[in-house]
């Protein structure tokens, strides 16, 4: 299958591949140990699963984390998908530069800068205008937003600008205004970016733990940073048995949704579909 | 400019641009000014944490200035900070380079794969991109800790007859930002080799260069806007890491995002943090913008 591969570069992608995926197949294993000493079997158990769904402070945690993560990654392809277009198709504007400054840097800013950044603003507006009024849930989805935009961002650039622009000209000279050529041409054709900047907005919100730090307040804990104030301590069963649950539900999304946007990239004769938009994302 | 934007007008222009522009410019941009203004404040008990820098009490047109340079000064001062900002890059920089070592034989190999399989392959790099980070470093604890599952084997196997200290140290940390950033190497690596024109490789093979050699003077040169993209989504993000420092490293591994969240959370030492921040900044300002031209030449 690798015909073209030496032996060396198959050896290497073999120990990657067991690299990358030994210690989360390890974690899913011994979430069903009976066992407390984690590492230690002692047998097949799902009490650790059964307590999880006990967990009070788990459960609320993981449902304020779901809000969350579904309002961010809404708000986000808005502004995001209007982020690309901008940068796309508007040619030179007053700040274009700019802009492209503030969609690349949040992509490898450290999440301390970016959550101390925000956490300020947010104090001195309060003290300012009086808004935001407190910290915790609203606060946090912006936040998220400001980050997640940038991902959408550039996610539906890549293909934006491998779209071919004749369908658009000829709804125009059809007769059709630019937001009608938006809603029935653009929109339709970007949409596999769309859907996959939304996924992606989510689970980059789900899994925070230093920004919601940084702008949360007492009340709100989301589900990352109770796992992280129970971990700090040690190993915890009752986690493992959680990042077995996360784990299989994002994979197993990922694959789907993976599989879907690559089927329709393909009819619309676009091979790579998701694979191909995020291998130009991360580049 | 496209024919469907021009007919936009200048209004409808103006709100395309101006919605996302207001947002990072309010979101983004603004709180890099307040942390600056922060960094030059005096340190006070109180709500907020410090004093503000313009005081108006003294009326007139114009406020005088409290600017206190105490904060830089005091990073200047305690060792501890300068060896956390060295030990950040160190960490950084070796762990990009391992990165490099593991991803570049990987990437190279799925550029090659035949389309069929390299979707697979593809996917496999992708997921872990999108499970928790968070878990994915948790993941280790059980396998590096002292009586954890690769001791364990380890002695099963007889290689060993003690355990090895594993966790809480520096090697933890470089193998917890090698696993966790591996897909952000791997996938701007694939995608520059696999775009790369094979024809190259024929030439180079046409005019007498052996496998390896083309390799070196043909595909290394033409790969290195992928190994630039790859090595700075690395470096930068993982000079100010959190996570696995504070899950995976030691007490003695002082990296400079855990010195920062130590001061903003235990210290309440908002100006000390500010000015942290800043210098960090400072230090990531040239690979940011290294990393901004590659994704403007991608537009």
């Amino acid at each position: 299958m690798t015909k073209g591969n030496s032996l060396f570069v198959k050896i290497m992608m073999l120990l990657g591949f067991v690299f990358l995926y030994a210690p989360v197949l390890l974690l899913m294993l011994y979430s069903f140990n009976e066992s407390k000493l984690v590492t230690v079997w002692a047998g097949f158990s799902t009490k650790w699963y059964a307590a999880l769904l006990r967990d009070e402070q788990i459960l609320d945690a993981a449902w304020l984390s779901l809000k969350i993560a579904a309002i961010n990654s809404t708000i986000a392809i808005v502004i995001g998908t209007l982020a690309a277009i901008t940068l796309v198709r508007f040619g030179k504007f007053l700040g274009r530069t700019m802009m492209t400054w503030m969609i690349a840097a949040p992509l490898v800013m450290p999440d301390v800068i970016l959550g101390l950044s925000l956490l300020l603003l947010f104090v001195s507006m309060s003290a300012v205008i009086g808004f935001p009024e407190g910290r915790g849930m609203l606060t946090i989805i912006i936040a998220h937003v400001t980050f997640s935009a940038a991902y959408v961002s550039v996610i539906v650039q890549a293909r934006l600008s491998s779209l071919d622009r004749s369908y658009e000209e000829a709804a125009i000279d059809l007769g059709a205004g630019p937001v009608t050529v938006f809603r029935t041409v653009t929109l339709p054709l970007i949409m596999p970016s769309v859907i996959a900047g939304w996924l992606l907005s989510f689970i980059m919100s789900f899994d925070d733990l230093v920004i919601a730090s940084f702008v949360s307040g007492p009340s709100s804990s989301t589900l990352p940073m109770v796992i992280f104030s129970k971990v700090r301590l040690g190993l915890n069963p009752e986690i493992n048995a959680l990042a077995t649950i996360v784990i299989s539900l994002v994979s197993v999304g990922v694959a789907v949704a993976g599989i879907v946007l690559a089927r329709q990239a393909a009819k619309a004769n676009n091979p790579g579909g998701m694979g191909a938009a995020f291998a130009q994302a991360a580049d | 400019m496209t024919l469907a934007a021009r007919k936009l007008g200048v209004t409808g222009r103006s709100l395309v641009i101006g919605i996302p522009f207001a947002w990072l410019l309010l979101f983004f941009v603004v709180p890099f000014v307040i942390v600056l203004k922060i960094s030059f404040a005096t340190q006070i008990i109180g709500i907020p944490p410090y004093t503000d820098l313009m005081d108006w009490s003294g009326g007139g047109w114009w406020p005088t200035f409290n600017i206190d340079t105490y904060n830089y000064e005091f990073l200047l001062s305690d060792s501890l900070y300068t060896v956390a900002y060295l030990t950040s890059l160190k960490i950084a920089v070796v762990s990009t380079f391992l990165c490099l070592l593991v991803a570049y034989p990987m990437a190279y190999g799925i550029a090659r794969t035949s389309p069929r399989y390299r979707n697979i392959f593809l996917l496999l790099i992708i997921l872990p991109f999108w499970t928790s980070f968070l878990l994915r470093v948790y993941s280790w604890m059980g396998i590096l800790k002292y009586n954890g599952l690769l001791n364990n084997f380890l002695i099963w196997t007889g290689i060993i007859s003690d355990p090895l200290p594993m966790l809480h140290n520096d090697f933890s940390v470089y193998l917890g930002i090698v696993y966790s950033y591996l897909p952000f190497m791997l996938l701007p690596l694939y995608a520059n080799l696999e775009r790369m024109d094979k024809s190259l490789l024929e030439a180079a093979a046409d005019l007498g260069a052996s496998k390896t050699r083309a390799f070196f003077t043909v595909t290394v040169p033409l790969s290195i806007p992928g190994v630039i993209a790859g090595s700075l989504l690395v470096f930068i993000p993982a000079v100010g890491e959190f996570v696995i420092p504070s899950l995976l490293g030691g007490t003695s591994t002082l990296m400079i995002g855990r010195v920062l969240w130590d001061e903003f959370f235990q210290n309440t030492a908002w100006p000390v943090a500010s000015a942290v921040a800043i210098v960090m900044l400072l230090i990531l300002v040239v690979p940011i913008m290294v990393f901004q031209r590659f994704q403007m030449r991608e537009d």
